[in-house]
């Protein structure tokens, strides 16, 4: 696997050069992204703006490695896993090891508490189960919900869910977040604090954040904002 | 950390609600396949008890049960003269109804020779016949009891003993007069009737008819033996034991036997479309938390391991219900559901494959979630 070459003292941590996304063919084809190249460094925090429709999802799907571009390059953590084609038969162990995912709607598992919905994780990159639980208890600590730690998704408030959600996305320390609208379910106070602790997290971890965002009221926490236009990188905003 | 069970926990309302639901519609198959079973072991339950060796019946049928015999009565001294027999008995069937304190009885009379084989293996209440007339033997299942008067025909009748569990093919239950009684019954014509028969010239008719002989042979003689030495008389047939339960079982039950096969298949096919539609339906609520958990790195196996584990618990608790269900009210049924062991379990087999492959259709429709699908409102 190709190894990256360091861009001043550090490496991005995501790095997609020239991709492009297009679905249907003739007369049906739609570009959702047309030869977006980003990077984003260790500790930062960027948004995807742009209006519906622009590809800020599509890029993150592909950056998420659950969307197949149809060219281009991405490197994650300093590995090249897609030029052209995937360079890596497991996305599903890439993506528990190097990427957490932050949803719109917490997205926990109703059925499980919010302890086990972080262990789950865990445990899923074979971690034994009281050892999962006891690391899950921490995050929960961690992100100040660890009083709600035996509560099921139902009985927490919006900015609990999503504080054990980010819980979830951190369990495997993975150096890549990924969050779609991940303070639209939230009151702008909710909305800083989660944010704050996106920044703290990124600050602590050496870890990169990517947020798909509509959110204005959380435009200043970012340390940098990609805007899209029909599936184009319209040019660089500033934090 | 089992997820089938974790979600299970959580819903266990609506769980138990699916599984007693589905309990009902396993517990009708079980009782479909458990009446089946007692009607074969209904209808052989008079031949059994009776324990012939051979049946002597007019030839060119298949006496007494499957079709109507008559022979001479004293076709018994004839049999019982044959080598290796050691006993022999007349026996009468037929199909009376009567009223007792109101209540309406239909009952299959035997009449049988005091002393000769035709009557009850076991008298469990009160005392075999003594008397030559006018005395019954009933099964508990007429609902009749000891000291009750009964009319049939022209005579009535009191009831001194009682049996269990003697009913016939067509589910009546079982009570035995004296042969002469039954012929009397069977045979004797109403007064304005005689008289007809009277002045055609035709009232001299003998009474003494049966509808079959019963022999029993000495441990070490060949029943297909004496058989073959009956049917030398023309106006005779005989079978063993083996032969007649055959017909019984092949003439009598055969069209209630593939009437309620089919019927049963039937349910099972019903019930492999409901089990396949309740793991697809409780799969389909699900897409999103499958897209969450195919995101977030779970396998395959572990998505699948969810679906058929919940398949197969649903599928479990169902036929659990439903057993323990026929169980308890099997005794209630108006006739006779036999549940044998193997017959649960073939079924507990069936249900537990249609629930692996009933659960594949959730399987299919959650390996196509696109993890994708997690992301977004």
């Amino acid at each position: 696997m190709a190894k990256l070459e360091q861009v001043g003292s550090a490496v991005p941590l995501v790095r997609a050069s020239g991709i492009s996304k297009h679905f249907g063919e003739g007369d049906t084809r739609v570009d959702a992204l047309v030869n977006v190249s980003i990077e984003v460094f260790p500790g930062q925090v960027v948004a995807l703006l742009g209006p519906s429709g622009s590809g800020k999802s599509t890029l993150l799907n592909v950056i998420g490695c659950i969307l197949d571009p149809s060219e281009g390059k991405l490197e994650l953590d300093g590995d090249l896993v897609y030029d052209n084609r995937w360079l890596r038969s497991d996305l599903r162990r890439l993506r528990l090891d190097k990427i957490g995912f932050i949803f719109q709607f917490h997205n926990l598992l109703p059925f499980l508490d919010a302890k086990d919905n972080v262990a789950l994780v865990l445990q899923l990159a074979g971690a034994d189960s009281r050892s999962a639980r006891v690391r899950a208890v921490e995050l929960l600590d961690y992100l100040e919900v660890g009083n709600r730690k035996d509560s099921l998704p139902s009985k927490l408030s919006g900015g609990e869910a999503q504080r054990v959600a980010i819980a979830r996305a951190l369990a495997n320390k993975p150096r890549i977040i990924l969050a779609d609208e991940p303070t639209a379910a939230l009151d702008s106070v909710r909305a800083g604090i989660v944010m704050d602790l996106l920044r703290k997290l990124a600050a602590e971890q050496d870890a990169a954040v990517i947020a798909v965002t509509h959110d204005d009221k959380i435009f200043d926490r970012f340390d940098h904002m990609y805007h899209l236009r029909d599936g184009r990188l319209d040019g660089n905003g500033g934090a | 950390m089992n997820l089938a069970y974790r979600d299970v926990r959580h819903h266990l309302g609506r769980f138990l609600l699916t599984c007693v639901g589905l309990g009902l519609l396993l517990g009708v198959v079980l009782a479909m396949i458990g009446i089946y079973r007692g009607i074969v072991v209904e209808a052989l339950t008079i031949v059994q008890k009776q324990a012939a060796d051979v049946w002597v019946v007019e030839s060119g049928t298949l006496g007494p049960f499957a079709e109507a015999s008559r022979i001479p009565g004293d076709t018994r001294e004839a049999v019982a003269r044959l080598a290796g027999v050691t006993a022999a008995g007349g026996v009468t069937y037929q199909t009376a109804e009567t009223e007792v304190g109101g209540r309406k009885f239909r009952l299959y009379v035997i009449g049988y020779e005091l002393g000769r084989p035709g009557g009850p293996a076991a008298v469990t209440e009160g005392r075999p016949l003594a008397r030559s007339h006018y005395e019954l033997i009933a099964d508990r299942r007429s609902g009749l009891r000891l000291g009750d008067r009964v009319t049939l025909g022209r005579n009535t009748f009191s009831v001194v003993g009682m049996t269990e569990d003697l009913v016939a093919s067509g589910g009546d239950p079982v009570v035995f007069m004296t042969l002469l009684d039954s012929q009397r019954l069977q045979f004797d014509l109403a007064p304005p009737a005689a008289r007809i028969q009277i002045a055609r010239g035709a009232g001299g008719a003998t009474t003494d008819t049966v509808n079959a002989v019963i022999a029993r042979l000495t441990p070490n003689a060949n029943a297909e033996a004496v058989a073959n030495s009956v049917r030398r008389w023309k106006h005779l047939s005989a079978m063993t034991q083996a032969e007649q339960e055959s017909i019984l079982t092949r003439s009598v039950v055969d069209r209630a036997r593939r009437q309620i096969g089919l019927f049963t298949t039937i349910l099972l096919a019903v019930s492999a479309v409901i089990i396949a539609l309740i793991i697809y339906t409780m799969t389909m609520e699900k897409l999103k938390q499958i897209a969450t958990l195919k995101l977030i790195g779970a396998p395959d196996r572990t998505i699948v391991g969810m679906i058929v584990q919940q398949a197969l618990a649903l599928g479990a608790v169902g036929f659990c219900s439903g057993a323990l269900l026929i169980a308890a009210i099997k005794d209630y049924f108006p006739r006779r559901v036999v549940l044998e062991p193997d017959n649960v379990l073939m079924l507990g087999g069936i249900v537990f494959a249609v629930c692996i492959v009933s659960s594949g259709l959730g399987v299919r429709a959650a390996l196509r979630v696109d993890p994708a699908a997690a992301l977004g409102g």
